[in-house]
């Protein structure tokens, strides 16, 4: 190895080293004789070293040297910086340019085909032959064969050139519809042919015609015009006649949309108070009376008509003090619930009514101002009859209730009225004033013993809420007061009372006198208690607690011993103490969120009405069970009680 | 069809054949007919009314001149609507045409004169 590396002169050029290097070998060796034999005849070689050849030592010539081959242009500038417009800035470009050109060399040989030898718009096939026959004729000579063609041949050569790679898919290319021509023709506008003649004769017949025809119109409204007049609306409603056909019409009406209720009203009657011996009843609400001018005010007085069985007037008002305001009395018919009948407005509220037993066009009213009012309802017009004032007799307080009494010894009609003034009031109807006389003045205490001094004339008189007159002897009535007292007074005696009853705890509301056994009463109050009163005794014979104030008490017409109450629950209770003394035969919830104030037989038929406060009155069918009507002798179930 | 012009001239001449009398009573009547007559119109309520008013007008700026008061309510009513109107105005005529339907107005006027408006083209 030794002698083949100095033998190696040139360091760089390895692969020419080794060659020399083993045909050195061969020859030193000798071992191939063909080879030998083969370069024998060959000069021997000369190893030429160039001048100012490096000569290096052994360990310098074993050195390896190892270098790496790449791509890279090693002139190139790593460095370049390019302005960048974007950002306003120099940056230095990452990507060199390694591309290096050493030699270029541009061809002479052409395409066959190029744009000058093509044929001028010769048919596609025969372009194709001759190019084939262009290409036969030979590969080597074609540049100067298509340089020198025949005249003729550069002829049919010329024309449009053709692009070889400009060219569409016959697939691809769409078909151009052909065009066709269409038109259509509208109708001519309507024509009419018109003709006649213009002079002066007939324009001046024209203007005639037209001037007899305006006064013959002029006529016309003269007719007409106090025909017009008359038709107006108030000429339909003062026409006697057609009021009362538009009454009528109306009641049709009514009972055409309350059908089923009118039905109902004359042959409802519960099954299932027939079943078995069940002693209870229901009520089947029937129509619904709400007065549309006042649903603001409460129901504080209901009173059926005694003569006319449909009729009842209804007493709009309020109960609470601080929402005072008119009054109303609205009279209502069964056949036309829609609308009262008789609409009369009060000054102050109405807290009583009453119908006059003989003479049903008479109405007793009391007001909470205190003053009683008589109302005629034949008279057509819309005050009241008679009217006290400050200066005859009016109550201070409102009047609780009114009731009419048989006409006196010189057949002059009168009522009494009590109030929470402490007063019972008698007056009298005259030919054209109301004369008033104090019947009684309910004292507070008879004794005085719980008043001392001072104090006695305020509270001298006790307040007065209802009264009931007893229905045999004349003369004698009782009193129900606020403090729950009730007096038996007698219209002889003004000062002092029969018999005292503590009946209550709170005021009283209601006395009844039963209409069949005279001297028992109903009593009912606000401390939720309707108790039964014999008036001779001061102990009541039964007390019904019935869980909330006891608004009205009323007893039936048909039986002694049916009553109805009731309370601002909004129930109604009917009790027939012949079948149960304890338990009320029907408690049904009539209205929901308001309060029962008052309750009225029908004098001649099944129906309850009972108002309560928010304007409405009910009228309620009262079931088979709850109209029994019994022989036996009602005292003996009093006593017995 | 007869032209305005002429029939204006035809009109004055028959005034002028009415005794003095009779002219007289003729001028209180034309006071009172100081109105206009539509005799036959079936245009539409609203137009008909605005062809009256115009035809009023016009004939009362140009009473003496029959001939520019139809021009005028020609050129009016081209403008109202559309083109091909046909206006006659005189003191007497005869006429047959054909018009288009809602679109013809025949009036008087002040008594004495006729007013044809038509439209067809």
């Amino acid at each position: 190895m030794k002698s083949q590396r100095k033998v190696a002169v040139a360091p760089a050029a390895n692969l020419g080293a080794k060659n020399t290097s083993t045909q050195s070998l061969a020859s030193n060796a000798g071992n191939d004789p063909n080879m030998a034999g083969n370069e024998d005849w060959l000069p021997p070689k000369v190893l030429l070293k160039p001048p100012g050849q490096l000569q290096l030592t052994e360990p310098e010539l074993e050195e390896e040297l190892t270098r790496i081959l790449n791509a890279n242009n090693p002139h190139a500038p790593q460095n370049i910086a390019r302005y960048n417009n974007k950002e306003r800035v120099f940056k230095a470009s990452p990507n060199v340019d390694h591309f290096v050109v050493h030699f270029e060399f541009d061809g002479y040989w052409i395409y066959k085909e190029k744009e000058e030898e093509a044929p001028e718009a010769p048919p596609a096939a025969e372009t194709t032959t001759e190019s084939t026959g262009t290409e036969t004729e030979g590969g080597e000579g074609a540049p100067p064969a298509s340089a020198a063609p025949p005249a003729e041949e550069e002829k049919k050569q010329k024309g449009p050139l053709r692009n070889q790679f400009n060219f569409s898919e016959r697939a691809a290319q769409t078909i151009n519809n052909p065009y066709r021509e269409r038109s259509t023709n509208t109708e001519p506008p309507p024509a009419r042919v018109f003709s006649d003649t213009v002079n002066q004769w007939s324009i001046y017949d024209a203007y005639m015609e037209d001037l007899q025809a305006k006064e013959k119109s002029d006529d016309d409204k003269q007719n007409i015009l106090p025909t017009e007049n008359n038709h107006n609306e108030d000429a339909y409603y003062k026409n006697p006649e057609l009021k009362k056909a538009m009454i009528i019409i109306e009641r049709m009406a009514n009972q055409n949309t309350f059908d089923d209720v009118a039905q109902d009203y004359k042959y409802w009657e519960d099954a299932s108070d027939e079943l078995g011996d069940r002693k209870s009843g229901s009520l089947l609400p029937l129509w619904k009376f709400v007065c549309e001018k006042e649903k603001r005010k409460q129901v504080t007085a209901v009173c059926w008509n005694p003569k006319n069985t449909d009729l009842f007037a209804v007493g709009y008002g309020s109960y609470d003090f601080s929402k005072q305001g008119p009054g109303m009395i609205a009279c209502f018919t069964l056949k036309n619930p829609s609308y009262p009948e008789y609409l009369y407005l009060t000054e102050s509220g109405v807290m009583s009514l009453d119908y006059h037993p003989q003479h049903p066009s008479f109405l007793a009213v009391g007001l909470y101002d205190g003053s009683v009012l008589v109302y005629n309802m034949q008279k057509k017009v819309d005050g009241p009859l008679f009217k006290c004032n400050a200066k005859n007799g009016k109550h201070t307080d409102p009047v609780w209730q009114v009731c009419w009494q048989k006409d006196d010894l010189d057949d002059n009609m009168n009522f009494f009225s009590v109030s929470s003034d402490g007063r019972v009031a008698q007056w009298t109807l005259l030919q054209n004033e109301l004369i008033y006389t104090d019947v009684i003045r309910l004292k507070f205490n008879e004794s005085g013993t719980e008043l001392v001094g001072e104090d006695e004339p305020l509270f001298s008189l006790a307040g007065g809420c209802c009264f009931d007159f007893h229905k045999t002897i004349d003369h004698l009535f009782v009193v129900g007061t606020e403090e729950g007292r009730i007096h038996k007074c007698s219209k002889t005696y003004n000062s002092q009372y029969l018999l005292s009853f503590d009946a209550h705890q709170m005021s009283v509301y209601t006395v009844r006198y039963n209409p069949f056994h005279g001297n028992v009463f109903l009593s009912a109050s606000a401390d939720w208690t309707v108790k039964l009163w014999d008036h001779c005794k001061d102990k009541p014979l039964v007390s019904f607690d019935l869980n909330s104030s006891v608004g009205d008490v009323a007893w039936a017409p048909y039986s002694s011993t049916v009553f109805a109450a009731v309370t601002a629950e909004g129930k109604a209770f009917v009790f027939d103490l012949n079948e149960n003394k304890y338990e009320p035969i029907c408690e049904q919830q009539i209205v929901r969120k308001a309060k029962l104030t008052h309750c009225a037989f029908n004098p001649f038929e099944p129906i309850l009405l009972v108002g309560d406060d928010k304007g409405t009155v009910v009228s309620l069918k009262l079931s088979p069970n709850l109209r029994k009507v019994n022989n036996i002798d009602c005292a003996m179930i009093y006593q017995q009680s | 069809m007869a032209d305005s012009g002429s029939s204006a001239n035809l009109a004055a001449a028959s005034a002028d054949k009415g005794g003095a009398a009779a002219a007289s009573d003729d001028k209180d009547t034309r006071r009172t007919f100081n109105y206009p007559l539509v005799k036959f119109c079936d245009m539409q309520d609203e137009l008909k009314t605005e062809v009256v008013d115009m035809v009023v007008t016009a004939v009362e700026k140009h009473f003496a001149n029959f001939e520019t008061a139809s021009k005028v309510i020609k050129e009016l009513m081209d403008k109202r609507c559309g083109s091909s109107w046909h206006v006659v105005v005189g003191e007497g005529f005869g006429f047959d045409i054909t018009h288009e339907m809602r679109n013809l107005m025949f009036m008087y006027f002040g008594g004495t004169v006729g007013i044809l408006i038509w439209k067809q083209s």
